[in-house]
């Protein structure tokens, strides 16, 4: 069961962008973009490929150039001291033939606490394995992570960004490359994770999974294009202006989907192709 | 078998070599896991400039190779994050390659450098002073408890350095002292295996240790002790056969890959026809029926 959007709640956000331009050595991917993220929201980040979504996230970790614009994030302004938050890459980006276990990459989150010793502590180690019981992987703690399948890799690199003990919870594409199983699982443990006070904030391609499962979205495209709840946001126009290609909406059970469309012109020539044969038959 | 121990040059080549192999196995555990092993060989070179330029200046070898070899790592380091058109192959292609035709250079505008330039490029291990001795020691000690103390950091940065300082692990200065170890490293081996075989020491220990784990503490101890084995034994087998002690070490190291190579491949061997026979025997124990469904 869905939660309501703390978005409209007042105080202070968790993440602000204020006007930001930001890019990579001297290239702005992003104009102009301001957004506000209170605590305990929800929020996808939803757009083309090189539209800049993993680029806000990436801004929001203070990893972009900032060229304009303010950027806070848990009350402090960035670049300067890095935000304790909770990052979980694509996982194409991870190099499976790392010798590394299960248990070894969840302790990675903990890598700048505790004693300068190569052992991790004995309250590191409970920590890991309560996280790793909670996401149901401690069995696999000892395994290579190559020897796991995409739902339980995700849930690895999830308990990493969780044993840092973050506020916010930042994730790029956690639903991509999984069948549809493992991808209501992950949306259903962020939902989770969301309830027990985490900010989540994610980018994904799956629109049709943002608008079940999440209570905030926000399009971008280079610039920010439009934000608000599912419902409000999808719409043809606003995700025209998003994709640049036209995208029915439909309304099922309460939710907004969006619809495949067909290639139409295609057919309709291989139909009257068909016709114009079955004519010249006749 | 004891025989040669009776000669102090011997045990003196036998310590620095056992130990200049088993660091270069440590060391090596890093550069591979990063996809850099080029680096042990471009480094190398490199710091055979900062050699001859320490010499020409008077300047301790030591210190001037090591502060050349690091300055050379991270000028590599700067150029490939500045600017990422050029890659981090062409880069220590380029720097370490001038670094080598500076000394070369050098070298030729005198006659008496040689001996010494061919020493620096194959090794003289029975040349191995006190002093080199003490280098040695002094080295390892120092990047034995850097890389325990940083063990946590290193690790992060080696699997994923950018999602390592999304972190707060201060991939930079990781970086930056790992160059330094590294350059360090390859300056006190120079003597042991010259600049044209030290890259071998760099790579193959840990590759052989990689072959045979798939655990990142237990391939940093496998790949000491590989590197430290194929030192110890090719310096005995280079004073029976009288050959190059490098390459002795290099050519013991090459066969020990070659034989953990054999043992992965018949390891996995065994392992797909055993999974073959667990999951193979219910579906040819239900073959048959299905045979008889179809061909009545």
């Amino acid at each position: 069961m869905l939660h309501l959007a703390p978005h409209d709640l007042a105080g202070a956000p968790i993440v602000e962008l204020k006007d930001v331009s930001c890019g990579y050595q001297g290239e702005v991917v992003l104009q102009d973009v301001s957004l506000r993220v209170m605590s305990e929201d929800f929020v996808g980040l939803l757009g083309p490929s090189g539209a800049g979504k993993s680029t806000l996230l990436r801004t929001m970790l203070g990893a972009t150039n900032i060229y304009a614009g303010e950027v806070w994030v848990e009350g402090r302004r960035l670049p300067g001291r890095r935000p304790r938050v909770g990052y979980v890459p694509q996982l194409e980006t991870v190099d499976w033939n790392f010798p590394t276990t299960v248990e070894e990459v969840v302790l990675m989150g903990r890598a700048m606490e505790g004693t300068l010793t190569p052992w991790t502590s004995r309250s590191d180690r409970a920590k890991a394995r309560e996280i790793m019981d909670r996401l149901g992987i401690l069995p696999l703690a000892k395994r290579h992570i190559r020897a796991l399948s995409g739902g339980q890799q995700q849930r690895v690199f999830l308990a990493r960004a969780l044993v840092s003990e973050p506020r916010i919870l930042l994730l790029d594409e956690p639903t991509s490359g999984v069948d549809i199983r493992t991808r209501d699982e992950i949306l259903h443990l962020l939902d989770e994770l969301n309830h027990q006070g985490i900010t989540v904030i994610m980018t994904t391609h799956e629109l049709n999974a943002v608008a079940a499962h999440l209570p905030w979205v926000v399009c971008v495209n280079r610039r920010l294009v439009a934000q608000g709840s599912p419902e409000d946001v999808f719409t043809p126009e606003i995700l025209k202006e998003t994709y640049g290609a036209e995208m029915p909406v439909v309304k099922y059970q309460g939710l907004t989907l969006v619809a495949e469309v067909p290639h139409l012109i295609g057919r309709k020539t291989a139909q009257r192709e068909d016709e114009d044969v079955r004519t010249a038959r006749v | 078998m004891f025989e040669p121990l009776e000669y102090e040059f011997f045990v003196r080549a036998l310590i620095a070599g056992t130990v200049t192999c088993g660091l270069c196995g440590l060391i090596g555990v890093y550069i591979v896991l990063r996809k850099m092993s080029y680096i042990g060989h471009g480094l190398s070179h490199a710091v055979f400039g900062g050699a001859v330029v320490s010499y020409v200046l008077n300047f301790n070898f030591y210190i001037g190779a090591s502060i050349w070899g690091f300055l050379s790592a991270m000028l590599i380091s700067l150029i490939t994050r500045r600017r990422p058109t050029i890659g981090a192959d062409a880069a220590i292609g380029i720097i370490t390659t001038a670094s080598f035709a500076l000394g070369v250079a050098l070298i030729s505008r005198s006659s008496g450098f040689t001996r010494s330039f061919e020493a620096a490029l194959f090794g003289n291990i029975l040349g191995v002073t006190e002093n080199d001795l003490k280098a040695i020691g002094a080295v390892t000690v120092v990047t034995v408890v850097l890389v325990l103390i940083a063990y946590k950091q290193l690790l992060f940065t080696t699997f994923d350095p950018e999602v390592a300082r999304y972190y707060g692990v201060p991939t930079e200065w990781i970086d930056a002292l790992f160059s330094l170890i590294l350059a360090a490293t390859i300056v006190v081996s120079i003597q042991v295996i010259g600049v044209t075989l030290i890259a071998a020491t760099i790579v193959i220990p840990p590759i052989i240790a990689r072959l045979l784990t798939n655990s990142f503490h237990l391939m940093m101890i496998l790949s000491t002790v590989v590197g430290a084995v194929s030192g110890f034994v090719g310096i005995y087998i280079s004073y029976y056969i009288d050959i190059a002690s490098g390459a002795s070490i290099v050519l013991l190291a090459a066969a020990g890959f070659v034989g953990a190579l054999a043992f992965a491949s018949i390891r996995d061997y065994v392992a797909t026809v055993r999974t073959h026979r667990t999951v193979g025997a219910p579906a040819r124990a239900a073959a048959p029926a299905v045979e008889h469904e179809l061909h009545p």
